[in-house]
C-alpha cells in the first residue's frame, strides 16, 4: 500500500504548528491534573476499586438459609480444579454427620491455596449443591505461604450464607407434605 | 568573624585565590548542582505525572515525618523526600559488571561522562559578587571556547561506554550520541557566534555586562530579543547535546532498552543519570548567561554588580530562578514532541540548522557593518 505523504506547507515545515499545539495539549493536562484534582491515578490502598456485580473473585464456600454448610464433600471441584488449588479431606464414614438434616455428609477439611487459584470459575460451575462461589474479592495478601492457604472455617466466614440461591428448599419442602397422609396432590 | 578575617589576612593572594576557588567548588557542587539535580530528577517525574494525568511519586516518608503535624504530610504527597530514597538505593544497590565487558574502559565511562558536565559549570557568572569575590569559578577570558571544549569532551563518556559495554544495544546508542553530538556541537557552536560579534568579548560576564539595561525603556537588552535565531538553534542544540527528547537517541528506551547506559547498574549507572542533568544544569545556565542576562534583572538596579550581601544573594537567586525555568522547559518539552528518526535528526542538523546559523552570522556582520559605517 502506498501511503499518500500529505504536503507541507513552509510553516508546517517549520514545526512550529506542532510546537504550539503540543505545549497547548501538555500545558492543558498539566494545569488540569495539578490545579483541577483530575489525576485519573487510583491511590491503592486508601481508594479502593469497587467491583462491578458479578465480578469473579476469589472462590468461597457459602451456608444456607439456615447457616448450614451446604458442601457435601462430593470432591468434584477437587477434581476439575486446573491449578489443583482445593483440598479436600471428606469425613470418613465414622466422621461427623452433616450440618444439613437432608444431606449424607460434610467435608472435614477444605482448602483452597489461593497463591494456586487462577479464578476460574470450575469450582462454581460444577459443584451440583451450590455450595462454593466466586465472590467479589479480587486482592487477598498474607505475610506467608502458610496464611494463604484458606481453610473451611476461614472460607465459610468470608463466604457468608448464600440464601438467594436455594436449590434444596424446595425439595425439603415437598419431601416434609409427603410425611403426612394421604399425600396432597 | 575575627579570626576568619586575620585568617584570610594573614594569606597571599596566591593562597587567597585557592582557598576562596575551592570554596566556590564545593559550594557550587555539592552546595548547588547536586541537589538541584536531585530535585530535578523530582521535578521531572512530578511535571510528567501531572502532565499525563497522573500523581507522581507521593509516598517516600522517612520516619521523623509522623512527628510533623501539617507539614510533614504535604511534604510527602510533593514527594519531597523521593531523592533521598532514590539516592540510597542507587547506593545500595549492587554494583554488577557483566563478564562479557572491556572492564577498565566500562569502570572510567562513567566518570567521563559526569566530569566535563561539571566542569563546564566552572565560567558560569552565577551572580554578580559577594564581598569582593567574583561569582565565578574561574573567570577566564576565553570562557565560551572553554565550554564549548569541555562539553564535547562529554561524548566519549557515551561512546567509550558503548565501545565498552560490548553489546548491541549499548555500541549503537554509542554510535547515535557520537554522530548526533557532532553534528549538533556545529550548529551550536555557529549560533552563538553572533553573539560575540555583538559583545565584542568572549568572557561570559563581559557578555552579561552587555545584556544590562532596557530598550525602549522595557524591552530588557537580552540577546535573546536581539538574536532570535541563534537562541533557538542554540536551544535546539542544547536538547540535541543533553540527549533529551526529541533527541535522545543514544538511550531511546523503546528502541535501544537504555542505549550507552543498558549494561550499567547502581552507583555507575547513577553517574551517567547524574551527568545527563549536570548537563541540564550546565546548558540551562549557559542560555542564562547568553540569552537570558545572567544574574541581571532589568529594574530596582539589580543589573549592576553588588555593593552589599544582600544584592549579592539576590542576585544568585535570579540566576538559579532563571536557571530554573529553563529546565522546566527542558522537562516540559520532553513531553511534547515524539523522537526523532536519525536520519530526520542529521538532517535536521546539517541541512538546516547548519546554514540556518552560517546565514544568522552573516547577517549579523552586516548589520553591524552597516551601523558602524554611518
Amino acid at each position: 500500500m502506498i501511503v499518500k505523504r500529505a504536503k507541507l506547507s513552509f510553516w508546517e515545515r517549520l514545526y512550529v504548528p506542532a510546537l504550539l499545539g503540543g505545549l497547548q495539549v501538555t500545558w492543558k493536562h498539566f494545569r488540569r491534573t495539578l490545579f483541577g484534582g483530575k489525576a485519573v491515578t487510583m491511590e491503592y490502598p486508601e481508594q479502593k476499586w469497587v467491583v462491578p456485580e458479578g465480578y469473579r473473585g476469589a472462590p468461597y464456600l457459602v451456608r444456607d438459609q439456615t447457616g448450614d454448610t451446604k458442601c457435601v464433600s462430593c470432591q468434584l471441584c477437587e477434581f476439575v480444579c486446573p491449578p489443583k488449588a482445593i483440598k479436600i479431606i471428606p469425613p470418613g464414614p465414622a466422621g461427623q454427620p452433616a450440618d444439613r438434616a437432608n444431606a449424607e455428609k460434610m467435608p472435614r477439611e477444605f482448602e483452597i491455596n489461593m497463591l494456586r487459584c487462577i479464578f476460574c470459575g470450575f469450582c462454581q460451575e460444577v459443584c451440583p449443591e451450590e455450595a462454593i462461589f466466586l465472590q467479589r474479592d479480587y486482592s487477598l495478601t498474607g505475610l506467608s505461604r502458610g496464611e494463604m492457604i484458606y481453610d473451611k472455617e476461614k472460607l465459610l466466614a468470608l463466604g457468608g450464607t448464600h440464601a438467594g440461591v436455594q436449590k434444596w428448599k424446595d425439595k425439603l419442602d415437598e419431601a416434609k407434605e409427603q410425611e403426612t397422609f394421604p399425600v396432597k396432590g | 568573624m575575627d579570626w576568619i578575617n586575620n585568617f584570610v589576612g594573614g594569606l597571599t593572594a596566591g593562597q587567597q585565590f585557592a582557598l576562596f576557588s575551592l570554596l566556590k567548588v564545593v559550594i557550587v557542587i555539592f552546595g548547588a548542582v547536586l541537589p538541584i539535580v536531585a530535585y530535578a530528577v523530582l521535578v521531572e517525574r512530578k511535571v510528567s505525572a501531572f502532565i499525563q494525568d497522573r500523581v507522581g511519586p507521593n509516598r517516600s516518608a522517612p520516619f521523623f515525618v509522623k512527628y510533623l503535624p501539617v507539614v510533614g504530610p504535604f511534604l510527602v504527597r510533593l514527594g519531597i523526600f523521593q531523592p533521598l530514597a532514590d539516592g540510597l538505593k542507587f547506593i545500595l544497590k549492587e554494583d554488577f559488571t557483566p563478564s562479557h565487558v572491556r572492564k577498565v574502559y566500562f569502570w572510567i565511562a562513567p566518570a567521563i561522562a559526569m566530569v566535563p558536565a561539571m566542569l563546564a559549570l566552572a565560567v558560569i557568572p552565577f551572580g554578580s559578587t559577594l564581598g569582593n569575590q567574583k561569582m565565578v569559578i574561574a573567570d577566564l577570558n576565553v570562557g565560551i571556547l572553554y565550554t564549548f571544549g569541555i562539553v564535547s569532551l562529554g561524548v566519549y563518556g557515551l561512546v567509550l561506554a558503548g565501545y565498552a559495554s560490548n553489546s548491541k544495544f549499548s555500541f549503537l546508542g554509542g554510535i547515535r550520541s557520537s554522530a548526533q553530538m557532532i553534528s549538533y556541537e556545529i550548529a551550536m557552536g555557529m549560533s552563538v557566534i553572533p553573539l560575540f560579534m555583538l559583545v565584542g568579548d568572549l568572557n561570559l560576564s563581559k557578555v552579561i555586562e552587555y545584556q544590562a539595561g532596557t530598550t525602549l525603556g522595557f524591552i530588557p537588552n537580552w540577546l535573546v530579543f536581539k538574536q532570535p535565531i541563534a537562541f533557538v538553534i542554540f536551544l535546539v542544540a542544547a536538547f540535541a547535546e543533553t540527549n533529551r527528547l526529541p533527541f535522545d537517541l543514544p538511550e531511546a528506551e523503546t528502541e535501544l532498552v537504555g542505549g550507552y547506559h543498558t549494561e550499567y547498574s547502581s552507583m555507575k549507572f547513577a553517574l551517567f543519570f547524574l551527568g545527563e542533568y549536570t548537563a541540564m544544569v550546565a546548558a540551562s545556565a549557559m542560555m542564562v548567561v547568553l540569552f537570558f542576562g545572567g544574574w541581571t534583572l532589568p529594574f530596582a538596579g539589580l543589573d549592576h554588580p553588588a555593593a552589599t550581601f544582600i544584592m549579592g544573594f539576590a542576585h544568585i537567586g535570579i540566576f538559579v530562578a532563571k536557571m530554573l525555568a529553563l529546565m522546566v522547559v527542558f522537562i516540559w518539552v520532553r513531553w511534547m514532541l515524539p523522537r526523532f528518526r536519525y536520519d530526520q535528526l542529521m538532517d535536521l542538523g546539517w541541512r538546516r540548522f547548519v546554514p540556518l546559523a552560517l546565514a544568522n552570522i552573516v547577517l549579523t556582520a552586516v548589520v553591524l557593518w552597516a551601523q558602524n559605517a554611518k
